[in-house]
């Protein structure tokens, strides 16, 4: 390369003057089979690409991203679930040793140290070695942190409450709920609404805008309870709970 | 006439270097699958980029309907969902591209680890690797919190109690990210749409720059 005095350049400018053919470096004398980049190795890691692309948009058809209702803080009977990849982090936070008075060390100490340690490996591990069979306290301590990972987030799994989890989220479509109904008054008076609310949609208790049940059959659930409904919520006469069950049976009706 | 251009462009500019450095370089034998299938496993860190590109056109896409408000958040997202062509589409590919990305560099974490790839030269390349998956999980929990459906607010709920649990400067990052000492709300999803969408990509961007110029520099690391 031309440097100093005597060198050319394109104008005013800083870019030199003699041009460089743009032709790439043979790599056949290279060691191994190697090969260039461009074009050869980019066309087969666009196949890859292509192949990895073709599975991630069948995901993608087949499984539509899930959306719950909109948020509605003063649900509080609401179980919260990050998505599964905090999972190990959250079912850390639920054992004895790590939460209450410990959380610090749940929340701070555990996951400090192994992100911190994750984070200064190459000055931890410093060795020459390559091999993870040659360095066994790295290689042990990433297997044993990988454990801990899978382990904690299928603990985290096996544990949840998928059932509600399912349940307590979902969309429910606004129905025309008739307020002027006796029934609507009866629900009211006699406290339903605390617990599936003001227009049947639910709180801490199921949704009622389309229970396809009986009036028999919800009357049965309003003096006997069901799941974690106490028996003896109704304390209203007979005719009451006749146009209570009636009410629920068909929420619209005028 | 391509050739052409490349000169005309090439006399002004010299970027005949720039060219050598993405694309004229030699792949070696122990990290093509061509050669040896195990060398699949050096696929991983190539496949996260690629996710990652998906996740930003995808979010790009996302933000021309998404309003980041309370009122509309949720409402602009079920438009999207339900309305617009091909809406369930993109949000799907953002969806599950943010498990994809994670569960890719995480196989590619172990594959750098478990060949000992870290060691020096390459410790600083280690170091913005780890740097890259921390801003990712912090991608994953801001976006998390963007939809405003139930379980959106109430893991955001858990994960800033977590946050404030924090010795000594906990309610500063509680007001930081929620915006508010005791309310989860309005704030709080601009705060996240903005890190979520102009901080951390930023972040990410230039962590990204550093991974791949260093790569470039240092070469590949060589076979066991």
């Amino acid at each position: 390369m031309h440097r100093g005095k005597g060198m050319k350049f394109v104008g005013d400018s800083r870019v030199p003057a003699n041009r460089k053919p743009n032709i790439p470096k043979d790599y056949s004398e290279f060691p191994g089979k190697t090969e260039a980049f461009w074009p050869n190795f980019l066309l087969k890691e666009w196949l890859v690409g292509a192949v990895f692309l073709i599975g991630y948009l069948s995901l993608t058809v087949a499984h539509e991203p899930p959306l719950e209702k909109i948020a509605d803080p003063t649900d509080a009977g609401y179980i919260p679930l990050p998505d599964w990849y905090f999972l190990f982090l959250y079912q850390l936070l639920k054992y004895d040793f790590a939460s209450g008075p410990y959380n610090v060390i749940g929340a701070f100490v555990i996951p400090g140290i192994a992100f911190g340690a994750l984070l200064l490996a190459p000055f931890i591990d410093r060795g020459p070695a390559r091999r993870p069979g040659k360095r066994p306290l790295a290689t042990g301590f990433m297997l044993l942190g990988v454990a801990a990972t899978i382990f904690l987030t299928w603990e985290s799994v096996a544990y949840h409450d998928w059932e509600t989890q399912r349940s307590q989220g979902e969309i429910v479509a606004e129905v025309e709920i008739n307020t002027e109904a006796e029934g609507y008054a009866i629900y009211e008076q006699q406290g339903c609404i605390n617990c599936h609310g003001e227009n049947l949609e639910g709180g801490a208790g199921p949704n009622l805008t389309d229970t396809g049940l009986s009036p028999e059959e919800i009357a049965d659930i309003a003096v006997n309870g069901k799941g974690q409904m106490p028996a003896g919520l109704f304390k209203g006469t007979d005719e009451e709970l006749q146009q209570l069950a009636e009410f629920i049976s068909d929420p619209a009706a005028e | 006439m391509l050739n052409k251009i490349y000169d005309w462009v090439d006399e002004r500019l010299d970027i005949t270097p720039m060219w050598r450095d993405i694309a004229d370089h030699e792949v070696p034998e122990h990290v093509n699958p061509a050669h040896h299938f195990s060398a699949f496993v050096y696929c991983f860190g190539g496949l996260t980029f690629f996710v990652t590109v998906i996740q930003i056109l995808s979010g790009m896409f996302l933000t021309m309907y998404y309003v980041p408000d309370i009122e509309n958040a949720w409402r602009s997202v079920y438009y999207l969902q339900n309305e617009v062509a091909f809406g369930v589409i993109v949000r799907g590919m953002h969806h599950w591209g943010a498990s994809l990305v994670i569960v890719m560099m995480f196989l590619h974490t172990l594959r750098v680890f478990f060949t000992g790839a870290y060691k020096k030269p390459r410790e600083l390349n280690w170091v913005v690797g780890v740097l890259i998956f921390f801003v990712m999980l912090g991608l994953g929990f801001t976006g998390y919190l963007l939809p405003w459906d139930m379980k959106a607010l109430f893991a955001t709920k858990v994960g800033i109690e977590i946050a404030a649990a924090t010795p000594l400067i906990g309610e500063q990052i509680r007001v930081l990210l929620a915006g508010d000492p005791n309310i989860l709300g309005a704030q709080t999803l601009t705060r996240f749409f903005a890190i979520h969408v102009f901080f951390l990509p930023g972040a990410l961007l230039g962590l990204m720059a550093a991974h791949f110029i260093m790569i470039r520099k240092q070469g590949i690391s060589g076979p066991l």
